[in-house]
């Protein structure tokens, strides 16, 4: 139980980064740790005692195997997950090079 | 075993705290890294190799694409000293996090407790393995059983890779048409 | 983006066919041992990253680059689809992604079926991608200080 605790304390760290973080930089780091948390808190629950890698080998065709479900959903999100940080490192890049700053508070006063 | 990830994920919320408060964003960014590299290893305690291959490459051009926008941009990080707005805003994430929290102990008092699982949903997977006549697991489940995830998956990266492209280009390609 | 010294770049000449070899492999063996098309496409584009970083930026041929791996991550999604519908057409059992073709022998390296081409198509796909992104970055950065 501690241990999905402190991965929630890890979500509550990027939300927290999300919220107070003037920087667009920080900001999309905190987007990409609450996302590390959710993967990790995934392949957590799918973890079962004494178990192998859910892999075929000769003398392992029976044994208990850990999860495999989670680990087949979580291996395509991750690989999106640095597409989107991609795509929004590119939004950052572009809004710096309109307002000269990463600053929001900068960026949001001088609108319009 | 368990004792090692605690030691990790405690390792992992500390390299993220600070790496939110560096005073530079080049240190912001490598601390970062504690973060994913914290959770490899985290992928291979917990016997996921498969997961662990995947997530060092993605973090390793993950960290190589930051650094190379940070050093296309500027290194300075212009927080200011505690203001008003400041601790308002902690007071609503304090909320949001007591409010999350409730609602987390609640959904997990149903879960089994750490390392007791009972893979119910994954049995059918588990014994239909010979169908697919793939011995890894994880990738008959990926490519057989769930393809139209990966289907899914594939659009997005595509959607993804558009969006970059869209957003980064200077010149419109041609210039007759108008 | 400049390049780097003789040294980092003959270094990087030799290591690169290696990085992309061994994402081969991973690929190739991706319904035997832990890897498949995620992993080896990443690794594959990271070789491409590693040639860009050391030899610093060739504009046009980089743009030439960039087209040459947009057709090839179309083309990758493409394939996708058509296996899918093959396997709708030719198993007859009207069930899209149906395995069509000879499952063999559990654990060698000529089995599943088409698990190892879906493996090599998405492998292409998310190299194409990846190496698309940095290139695109790169080039915008040279773009802006032109």
């Amino acid at each position: 139980m501690i241990l999905f605790i402190l991965c929630f304390i890890l979500f509550m760290v990027g939300l927290y980064g999300v919220m107070t973080r003037k920087n667009l930089i920080k900001i999309i780091i905190g987007v990409a740790v609450m996302e590390y948390s959710v993967n990790l808190f995934f392949i957590l629950v799918g973890y079962v005692d004494g178990a192998t890698v859910p892999i075929l080998t000769k003398g392992f065709e029976k044994g208990p195997f850990v999860d495999p479900l989670p680990q087949a959903m979580i291996l395509t999100a991750i690989v999106i997950g640095l597409a989107t940080t991609a795509l929004l490192l590119s939004i950052a890049i572009r809004l710096y090079r309109k307002y000269g700053t990463f600053d929001i508070r900068k960026i949001n006063s001088l609108k319009g | 075993m368990e004792i090692y990830l605690i030691i990790m994920l405690v390792l992992m919320i500390l390299g993220s705290i600070y790496s939110l408060h560096a005073k530079d964003l080049l240190s912001a960014v490598i601390s970062y890294g504690i973060v994913g590299f914290g959770l490899v290893i985290s992928f291979l305690l917990l016997q996921a190799p498969d997961l662990a291959i995947v997530q060092v490459v993605v973090e390793i051009v993950t960290l190589v694409i930051m650094i190379a926008v940070i050093k296309n941009t500027t290194h300075e990080e212009n927080e200011k000293s505690f203001s008003f707005s400041t601790i308002f805003y902690l007071a609503v994430v304090l909320v949001f996090a007591a409010t999350f929290f409730i609602i987390f102990d609640k959904m997990t008092g149903t879960l089994s407790s750490f390392g007791q699982h009972f893979t119910r949903m994954s049995t059918a997977y588990i014994e239909g393995a010979h169908e697919t006549g793939s011995a890894n697991l994880v990738t008959g489940i990926v490519f057989d059983f769930r393809a139209y995830d990966t289907l899914g998956e594939a659009t997005v990266l595509f959607t993804a890779v558009i969006g970059v492209l869209t957003i980064l280009r200077l010149k419109g390609k041609k210039k007759d048409y108008k | 983006m400049k390049g780097m010294g003789i040294i980092v770049v003959k270094v990087s000449q030799i290591i690169a066919p290696v990085i992309f070899l061994f994402g081969l492999y991973v690929i190739v063996h991706g319904h035997l041992s832990p890897g498949g098309g995620f992993a080896g496409g990443v690794i594959m584009a990271s070789a491409f990253i590693l040639q860009i970083l050391a030899n610093g930026a060739i504009l046009p041929k980089l743009r030439h680059e960039e087209h040459g791996l947009e057709f090839l991550e179309s083309a990758a999604i493409l394939g996708f689809l058509i296996l899918a519908g093959l396997g709708l057409i030719i198993s007859g059992s009207f069930v899209f992604f149906a395995n069509f073709i000879n499952r063999g022998v559990v654990g060698q390296l000529i089995s599943a079926g088409f698990i190892p081409i879906e493996n090599i198509i998405v492998g292409m796909e998310v190299c194409a991608a990846i190496a698309t992104i940095f290139i695109a970055l790169v080039v915008f950065k040279d773009e802006v200080s032109e």
